[in-house]
Formats: structure tokens, sequence, C-alpha cells
């Protein structure tokens, strides 16, 4: 007998007035597990994110996490069950240090200063941004930002993390260092759904990848098979 | 501790022996007075930035605090005999509970809108208490000056009183808004400023920290209120729900540096100073030639330093510890 996976979605329909943005989209997420999510642009990929995170309420179809039924959840509901995110236009508290960014996400589990400055600082040295700690956040690189989010949304303590183009913009190497760091996020017993444009950051590292094109589900397999798929191909290149 | 923050402590607390001697050495009843409008100007403008400044949330609105703190306590002092120590905090309580009234559906609303919607409230609230005859509606309320004496929080003889009562609601608003900053709530309202969306995707409940910045700000804001009617011993709609008040209080912060301690207080100096000034030469109301430059002031703030007088301290002393640190690296501390 297998366990009840973490995240299960069942004929998720989200529609904004009589577009619709995911039509009819099933799949499940097991603990410890990467999963991929590519899909042209507009495909509907940020919108299942703001689903799943609570930002908007789907219009139809079930979401359970951790056997619990959280389709209408509010995004901080979504947060304290144990789901994160990052945001695809990074979304850092500008004027506030790069540590006070981290200290508010372990808040979200100690109302202690203290404490939760020492969560956050290990969450820094995790994410390797320690030495940046007492920069204002606005002052970072991009991909130090991109980081930075990360850090903050795992001192939240998620068995979830959704992650929004985080290696969007990035050089090969940072590229090769955001792969690790999501396999290090996994190491420690959290899942991931990535949302990524750039193949060669999650091909490796995926236990699986959904495609979604047009608001549909067209493909969900292994990395290796994915590449292969001719309706991937199709959606990617046209017939 | 380094040597700039020993000399800001050193001169916080010059600041506040000087405060609590001003009354004993300077006795002209004019420069009391002045001193006593300084401290509870900077206390409302402490008061607001809890809500506007911390939280980032502008109210336009704040006379409505103030003015039902003033007509709580003067109309259970004039009509029911209670003494203005309980009316304070029973105006506090009911500015709270109003604030949570209108905060919860106004906090809906973003940035210009939750301002505007304040501004109306505010007005409503005056246009309602100028019709209302209980409290005597445009008429005023005046309070009996029989009960002389800190009981009453009455003082007919000389104003020192009021000073340091005015200097303790300083203390205790400046107090609230410290243990509000440096506790995990003074973070949630720094965050829900700068990104209430991030905000939410850590679990922060948008709504629960506004009401509490509302609730406080509202609570202070009410305090002061009382001890205006009380030194003043006369209230009417214009002079504690006037819309210019409610200006006033928001500018008070604004000018000094939203979201910093001590800002309002900076405020409050040079708008009462500017303010008094222009009375002694133009003559009572000043022909609002304060507002005129009110009006200025607040143009080169905005195009200068938005982060009001204190930001431009904030910025001096940064730039003091950068050039201090590039001169005096020590040796196996460098970067």
């Amino acid at each position: 007998m297998t366990h009840a996976p973490l995240l299960a979605v069942e004929g998720l329909h989200m529609m904004f007035g009589g577009l619709v943005a995911n039509r009819d989209i099933s799949f499940s997420v097991g603990e410890g597990q990467i999963i991929g999510l590519i899909g042209p642009n507009g495909a509907g990929k940020t919108t299942l994110f703001n689903c799943l995170a609570g930002y908007y309420r789907p219009s139809a179809g079930t979401i359970r996490f951790n056997g619990v039924a959280v389709g209408g959840q509010t995004p901080e509901e979504a947060a304290r069950r144990g789901i994160a995110r990052t945001f695809q236009i990074v979304r850092i508290f500008p004027e506030m240090t790069v540590l006070e960014n981290v200290m508010v996400g372990a808040m979200l589990r100690t109302k202690k200063v203290a404490a939760a400055r020492a969560a956050a600082e290990n969450e820094l040295v995790f994410i390797g941004l320690d030495h940046r700690s007492d920069v204002k956040a606005a002052q970072l690189t991009v991909s130090e930002q991109k980081r930075l989010e990360v850090a903050r949304a795992l001192a939240t303590h998620p068995r979830l993390i959704l992650l929004d183009e985080v290696m969007a913009g990035l050089t090969p190497t940072e590229v090769r260092e955001a792969s690790q760091m999501v396999v290090r996020i996994r190491d420690r017993g959290i899942s991931s759904i990535i949302v990524e444009h750039v193949m060669e950051g999650i091909m490796p590292i995926s236990n699986r990848i959904i495609v979604l094109d047009a608001g549909v589900k067209i493909a969900e397999d292994a990395p290796a098979a994915i590449a292969r798929n001719p309706a991937v191909i199709a959606a990617y290149l046209g017939e | 501790m380094d040597r700039l923050t020993l000399v800001k402590r050193i001169l916080g607390l010059a600041v506040l022996i000087v405060a609590l001697g001003f009354p004993l050495i300077v006795t002209q009843p004019t420069m009391v007075n002045f001193a006593i409008l300084i401290l509870m100007a900077a206390q409302l403008g402490v008061a607001w930035n809890i809500l506007g400044g911390y939280a980032g949330q502008v109210s336009l609105g704040h006379a409505v605090f103030y003015g039902i703190g003033a007509y709580t306590s003067s109309v259970l002092a004039a009509k029911f005999g209670l003494s203005p120590w309980l009316g304070m905090l029973a105006g506090g309580a009911i500015a709270s509970g109003f604030a949570l009234l209108i905060g919860w559906p106004c906090f809906r609303l973003k940035g210009h809108y939750f301002a505007m919607a304040t501004l109306a409230i505010a007005a409503i609230v005056e246009v309602l208490v100028t019709n209302w005859d209980y409290v005597e509606g445009a008429i005023g309320i005046y309070l009996p000056m029989t009960n002389s004496g800190w009981a009453g929080m009455v003082f007919t003889r000389s104003k020192t009183p009021y000073f340091y009562i005015a200097l303790g609601l300083l203390l205790l608003s400046l107090l609230v808004s410290r243990i509000l900053q440096k506790s995990y709530i003074g973070y949630y309202f720094r965050a829900i400023k700068e990104d209430p969306d991030a905000a939410r995707s850590l679990g922060i409940n948008l709504a629960r920290y506004k009401l509490v910045a509302i609730a406080a700000s509202a609570f202070l804001t009410a305090m002061g209120g009382t001890l205006y009617a009380q030194k003043e011993l006369f209230i009417d709609p214009g002079s504690v729900l006037a819309g210019s008040l409610s200006i006033k209080i928001a500018l008070i912060a604004i000018l000094g540096g939203v979201g910093t301690l001590f800002g309002p207080v900076v405020g409050a100096l040079v708008l009462i100073a500017i303010e008094e000034f222009t009375r002694q030469i133009f003559g009572s109301t000043g022909m609002g030639t304060d507002m005129i430059i009110y009006g200025g002031i607040i143009v080169i703030i905005a195009m200068f330093s938005p982060g009001g007088i204190a930001g431009l301290l904030g910025e001096w002393e940064r730039a003091w510890r950068a050039r201090r640190k590039l001169v005096y690296t020590p040796p196996g501390d460098g970067i």
C-alpha cells in the first residue's frame, strides 16, 4: 500500500471570465519529489501556481495537500500549511536588510525575534548569502535576490516549495548552482514544483516533468521521455 | 556599542533631562505654552506614525480619533463628573473600537484609496457631531473648572502640569512605538508596507496586523485629544475634528520622517515653530502663511528626501559609518 501523496490535484479548472487558463488538470506530488512544470508562454503555469498557493480560488476541481482539501484557501493559510512560493518577478522587501527579509519568513513559526534571527541566519548560510546579511535587499544582484526569495520561503518551514522561474536570466554557472540548490532542498525532505524555461536546469534533477500547453496538461513523464514526446515537440516547435 | 551610538544615547538623555527641567528654568507662560504645543504635536505624530509610517497605511482622517478622545472625556466629565483620567482611557477604548470598525472595510482598499476613505469618514463624522445635540453640536462643550488640581486634570494658575502630562503622553507613545517596532509585529508592519502580496506568501494575515496598527494608533491619538480638551477646557467640532487637523497630524510625521521613532518629534518641532512664528508676524491665524510654508516644505521633502528629516540624518549616519569603515578597517577584518 502506498502513502497518500503530499499534493494531489484533481480536475482543476481556472477561468477568468470566458478565458480558460487551466483546464481539467490532474497530477500529484510525492514527498521529497522534484516536479518540473514547463510549457510555452501563456500555457497557464503561473496560474496553476497561484491556485496552489491560494492566490486564486480554482473555478472547479480539488486540491488536496497532506490529505486535506485546500481548494479555497488564502495565501496565508497555504503558508501556514506548508506551501511556500517564490514569485516570477522577484518580490523581496527592498528596504529591509537581507537578514530581515528572511526573519519575516521565519516569524511564521516563531514570534520570538531572537529565534527568528537565528533561524534566518541558518537559511542564509544554506543558500550562500550569509556574507550579505546586513545589506539592503534592494542592493543585491538579481540572481542574489532570487536566492533571497528562496531562503525567505524556506524559513517558513514548508513541505512543498513552488519555485517560479528561479533560473531565468542566470548565467550557465548560476543555473548549475541553482539546480544543486533545488537538490539540497529536496535532501531536507522538502518537495518542489519548478516552473522553468531553462531546460538544462531542471531536466537532470526532476523526477517527472509536466507539460502544459494552452491551459491543458499535454504530457507527464520522466525527463528523458518528455524530450522525445511528439506532442511536446509539436507544442514547442509548432506542427 | 560604537562612538556614534554612544553619542546618540547621551544626546537622547540630555534632551530628556532638559525637557524635564524646562518649565523650572523657563517660566514665561508663552514659552511653556509653546513647548506644550510641540510635545502635543509630537505625540500625535508618533501615534499616527504607527499606522501611517510603520504599517504604511496613510490616514488623512486621524482627527476622528482625536475628536473621539476629546469628546468622550469631555462628555463624561461635563455630564457625569467622571475624572478625565478615566475619560482618557474610555476615549482611547472607544477610538480603538471605532478604528477597528472602519478599518475592517477600509483595509480592503489599497494605497491612495485607503487615504481617501479616511478623509471621507473624518469629514462625515465632523458633520454628524456638528449636528448632534447631545454633545452640544456646533456650540461645543465647556468643561467645568471647579475640579482644579491633578485629580480633575484642570490647572488654572500655571500651565506647567500640562507640560508634564504632554511629556508623559509623548514618552508613552514613543515606548509603545518602540516595543512594536522591536517585536515581530514591527517586522510584519514593514513587510506589509513594502510588499503585501509577498507578506501573504509568508503567512502574514494583512487585515489582522493593519487592525493592530490602527487600534494602537487610534488609542494614543485619542489620549492626545483628551489632553487638548483639558488644556483648553473647551472643545467644538472645528477645534478637534477639523480636516486641517488630520492633515497636520500626517504632516508632522511625514516632515520628520515616516517609519522612524523620533522623526515625528523633529517634525513637530519644525512645524509648530513655523506656525507660531507666522502667527507672531501675521496675526492670530497667520493668514494661512504657515500653510503656504508647510506646502513648500512638503514639496522640498518629496523631491530631495522622501524619508523626511530623520531620513536625511540616517543617510548622513550611514555615510559616516561607511567612511569610518573604509579608513579604519582593522587587519584581518576585511571583506
